[in-house]
C-alpha cells in the first residue's frame, strides 16, 4: 500500500493549492480595495466570502469559445501548459516537516528530491510557454503582440533569477528543498540574513515570472486589452487565472523554503522561545507565504507597469550584474570561511 | 521571398478599446513593437452638434454645449453664453461672473481629476484611479446641489445664470477646497518620485514650444512645452482679472511636465475658488436680457480656457431668425489631437497609450 499514502498527499494537496488559489483571488480584491478606499466584494455571502464559489460556478457556465481561424489544438493546449507546471511544483514543496495522522509518521510534502530547487526552476520555466503559445494560437494582434513580450521578459529574468538560486545552494550546500530548510536549522540563522540581496532579486524575478505588477506587461489590460488570454472565455482563461495566482503561491513558498526558514518558528535554536513550538511548522509556513502573497498584491495597488524594454534593461543591466556579483561573493567566502 | 521575411504589423486600435478614452481609433503600423506611422481616425462619435444648433433656440444651444465636453459640461456653457453675450454686448452681473469662475474651476478640477486618474491607470497605477474618482465624486456632488446634475449641467444662461447658490453651498466649496488640498499630496506621493511613474513619462512624447504653437496645441499640452499661454491671463473674461494666479509652465514638453503642469493647476484652481467664495459680492446673477433672444446681426468669436486648452465659439448671426446662421466650435482636444501621431511615430506601442492620455481628449468635444 506504498502507493496510497502519496495519492492520498496529491489529492489533499491539489485541492487545497485550487482552494488557496481562488480564496487569494478574493483577497486580492478586498485588499486592493481597501487601499484604495472601496469595499470590495459585499454581496455573495458575508463580506463576499463566497464570491469565489460564485466565480467558479460563472467561469464554468460561460460559453467556452474557440475562434473560427485559431490553432485549435495550441488554443486548447496552451491554458493546460500554463496551468499544469504551476500546480506540480508544489510537489517538492515542504510544507512542514513530518507530522502523525492517525498513528503514522506523515511527511508533509510529496516528495523530497535531492535536485528539487531545480525542478522548481525547470518546471516554473515551462508554464510561459503556456502563454506563448497561446498568443500565437490566438491567431490574433494583440495576443501575439503579448506572446512577444512574454517571450522577451523571460529571457532578461529567469538568468538573474536562477543567478541568485545558485548563490542560495552554495549557502545550503544542497538543492533538496527540505536540505535547505534543515541547514538553516544547523546554521542557526535564516538565508535571510546571510542573502538578503538574493531575497530581493528573487522577489523582483518572482514578480515577472508570474506576469505581476509592475512587470504585467503580457497581459497589460490597458495597452493590449488583456494580452495572451484577449480571445480566451470561460474555463480555458480561467485555467490562465488559477495559473497566475498558483504561480504567485509558488513564488511565496519557494522564497519562505529558501529565506525564511520553511516551517522553522522563528528562532528555532532558541530554546526559552520553546513555546512557538506548540504551534505547528505548517502554520508558520503559511503565516510566511501569506506576507509574500500580501506583498504581491501590495505592489499591485501601488506601482504603475514598466515597458518591456525597461523590463529588459532591468534583466540585463541591474539583475544579473548584482546576481553576478553576489554569487561571486557567495563562492569566496565559502570557500575561504 | 527569403526565410525569414518581415512585414509591418497593422494593428487597429479602437475604437473599441479600453484606453481610447472613448470611441478614437488610431490605426497603427507597426516593427516588432515600435510604432512606425500612425493613422488618427475620429468620427464615431459625431452628432452634429455645430448644424443642430442652427435649428434650435438661442437658449436651448446651452443644452447642446453640454454633450461636447461631456467631462466638463460647465466650461462648455460658459464659453457659449459669453460668446453670445458678446455678440449681443450684454453685461453680466458682477456676482454672475464670480458664481461662473468658481463653477468653471471646480470643473478644472473634476476635469483634471478624470484626466489624472485614466491616465495613471493606463500606465497601470490603478489605486490613482479610485483616489482621483473619490475627489471627482465630491466636485459632482457640489454642482449637483447647484443645478440638480452631475454630468451635463445646463448650469448657465445667455446673461447670467440660471438660479442664485443655495445657501450654505459657498462654506461647502470651502471645505471641498481645504479637503482637496490634502488629497493632491496623495497623487503625488504615488506618481511624482516613482522610478517607474518617472521612466514611463520622461523623455516620451516630447515636444517643444515652437512646434507645439506650429501645431496649434494649447492649454496644458502647450504649457507642458514651457509656453506660457493661458486665455484666463492673456485675454481674461468672467472674473479672471480680479484674481491672482500662477500659470505653470514645464520644460521638457514630455508627458511627465504636461502631468507636473495640470497637478499645478490643481492648485492654482483651489486659489482662484478660495479668492471668488471670499469676495462673492452681493447681487443679482442675471443681468438685462431680452425674454426673446435675437442678437443683431454679425459675427463673432470668443475664446475661454477649458480644462483641456483654449475653447472658441465663432457664432453668426443674422439678426432675424431665432437661432444662430452658423456656430463653429474650436474644440481644443481636436486640435491637440492632431498632435499624436507626430507624438508617438518611433515610439512603442505601451506609449501610444500614454500619449493619448497625456493629451487629454475627450471624444465628444473632438467628433461634436
Amino acid at each position: 500500500m506504498s502507493w496510497l499514502l502519496p495519492l492520498v498527499q496529491i489529492l489533499v494537496l491539489l485541492n487545497a493549492v485550487l482552494i488557496a488559489v481562488t480564496y487569494m483571488v478574493l483577497l486580492e480584491r478586498k485588499v486592493i480595495a481597501w487601499a484604495q478606499s472601496r469595499l470590495g466584494p459585499m454581496r455573495v455571502g458575508p463580506h463576499g466570502v463566497l464570491q469565489p464559489i460564485a466565480d467558479a460556478i460563472k467561469l464554468l457556465l460561460k460559453e467556452d469559445i474557440t475562434p473560427a481561424r485559431a490553432d485549435k489544438w495550441l488554443f486548447t493546449i496552451a491554458p493546460i501548459m500554463s496551468l499544469v507546471p504551476a500546480l506540480i511544483a508544489f510537489a517538492v514543496i515542504p510544507f512542514g516537516g513530518h507530522a502523525r495522522i492517525f498513528g503514522r509518521d506523515v511527511p508533509l510534502f510529496i516528495a523530497d528530491v535531492n535536485v528539487g530547487l531545480l525542478y522548481i526552476v525547470s518546471i516554473t520555466s515551462i508554464g510561459v510557454y503556456g502563454i506563448i503559445l497561446a498568443g500565437y494560437a490566438s491567431n490574433s494582434k494583440y495576443p501575439l503582440l503579448a506572446s512577444l513580450r512574454a517571450s522577451a521578459q523571460l529571457i532578461s529574468y529567469e538568468v538573474a533569477v536562477t543567478m541568485m538560486l545558485v548563490s542560495v545552494i552554495a549557502t545550503a550546500g544542497t538543492l533538496s528543498m527540505v536540505g535547505i530548510v534543515e541547514a538553516q536549522l544547523k546554521d542557526h540563522v535564516w538565508f535571510v540574513f546571510v542573502q538578503p540581496v538574493a531575497l530581493v532579486v528573487l522577489f523582483i524575478g518572482g514578480l515577472a515570472e508570474t506576469n505581476r505588477t509592475p512587470f504585467d506587461m503580457a497581459e497589460a489590460e490597458q495597452e493590449l486589452t488583456g494580452g495572451f488570454h484577449t480571445e480566451y472565455s470561460g474555463m480555458r482563461f480561467a485555467m490562465f487565472f488559477l495559473a497566475e495566482y498558483a504561480n504567485m503561491i509558488v513564488v511565496s513558498a519557494v522564497v519562505t523554503t529558501l529565506f525564511l526558514g520553511g516551517w522553522l518558528r522563528p528562532f528555532p535554536n532558541v530554546s526559552w522561545l520553546g513555546f512557538l513550538g506548540l504551534i505547528p511548522g505548517w502554520i508558520w509556513f503559511l503565516v510566511k507565504c501569506f506576507v509574500f502573497l500580501y506583498v504581491f498584491i501590495w505592489i499591485r495597488a501601488t506601482l504603475p507597469r514598466y515597458r518591456y524594454d525597461q523590463l529588459m534593461r532591468l534583466g540585463w543591466k541591474v539583475l544579473i550584474p548584482i546576481a553576478l556579483m553576489n554569487l561571486f561573493v557567495t563562492a569566496i567566502l565559502k570557500v575561504w570561511l | 521571398m527569403s526565410l525569414f521575411d518581415t512585414d509591418e504589423l497593422v494593428i487597429n486600435m479602437g475604437p473599441q478599446h479600453p484606453s481610447t478614452h472613448g470611441v478614437l481609433r488610431v490605426v497603427l503600423r507597426l516593427d516588432g513593437e515600435r510604432v512606425v506611422d500612425a493613422d488618427v481616425v475620429i468620427g464615431y462619435l459625431h452628432r452634429g452638434i455645430e448644424k443642430l444648433s442652427e435649428h434650435r433656440d438661442w437658449q436651448q444651444i446651452v443644452m447642446l454645449t453640454d454633450r461636447m465636453d461631456y467631462v466638463s459640461a460647465a466650461t462648455n456653457n460658459l464659453g457659449y453664453c459669453e460668446t453670445v453675450e458678446k455678440l449681443m454686448q450684454v453685461e453680466v452681473p458682477r456676482r454672475a461672473k464670480y458664481i461662473r469662475t468658481i463653477l468653471s474651476e471646480l470643473q478644472r478640477i473634476a476635469s483634471h481629476n478624470l484626466w489624472l486618474g485614466t491616465h495613471a491607470m493606463d500606465i497601470g497605477a490603478m489605486t490613482v484611479f479610485l483616489y482621483n474618482f473619490r475627489e471627482r465624486e465630491l466636485v459632482l456632488d457640489l454642482f449637483e446641489e447647484f443645478c440638480g446634475a452631475r454630468l451635463t449641467y445646463n448650469s448657465m444662461r445667455i446673461g447670467g445664470l440660471p438660479l442664485d447658490i443655495p445657501s450654505g453651498w459657498a462654506r461647502k466649496v470651502s471645505a471641498f477646497c481645504d479637503l482637496f488640498e490634502t488629497k493632491i499630496p496623495e497623487y503625488e506621493e504615488l506618481l511624482t518620485h516613482n522610478r517607474i511613474w518617472i521612466e514611463r513619462t520622461r523623455n516620451i512624447g516630447v515636444i517643444g514650444g515652437a512646434d507645439a504653437i506650429a501645431i496649434g496645441l494649447t492649454g496644458p499640452p502647450l504649457r507642458g512645452s514651457g509656453v506660457p499661454r493661458d486665455v484666463r491671463k492673456d485675454e481674461p473674461y468672467a472674473a479672471y482679472d480680479e484674481f491672482e494666479f500662477d500659470v505653470p509652465i514645464g520644460r521638457a514638453g514630455d508627458i511627465y511636465d504636461r502631468y507636473l503642469v495640470r497637478l499645478e493647476e490643481f492648485r492654482q484652481s483651489l486659489r482662484i475658488i478660495r479668492q471668488a467664495i471670499d469676495g462673492l459680492p452681493e447681487g443679482p446673477v442675471v443681468g438685462k436680457v431680452p425674454r426673446l433672444i435675437k442678437p443683431p446681426a454679425g459675427e463673432t468669436y470668443h475664446a475661454i480656457e477649458s480644462p483641456k486648452g483654449e475653447l472658441g465659439f465663432f457664432i453668426v448671426s443674422d439678426g432675424r431668425s431665432n437661432a444662430p446662421y452658423r456656430m463653429r466650435v474650436r474644440p481644443p482636444s481636436f486640435c491637440n489631437l492632431q498632435a499624436l501621431p507626430r507624438l508617438i511615430r518611433g515610439h512603442l506601442v505601451a506609449d501610444v497609450v500614454a500619449m493619448i492620455g497625456s493629451i487629454d481628449i475627450v471624444l465628444g468635444e473632438v467628433d461634436r
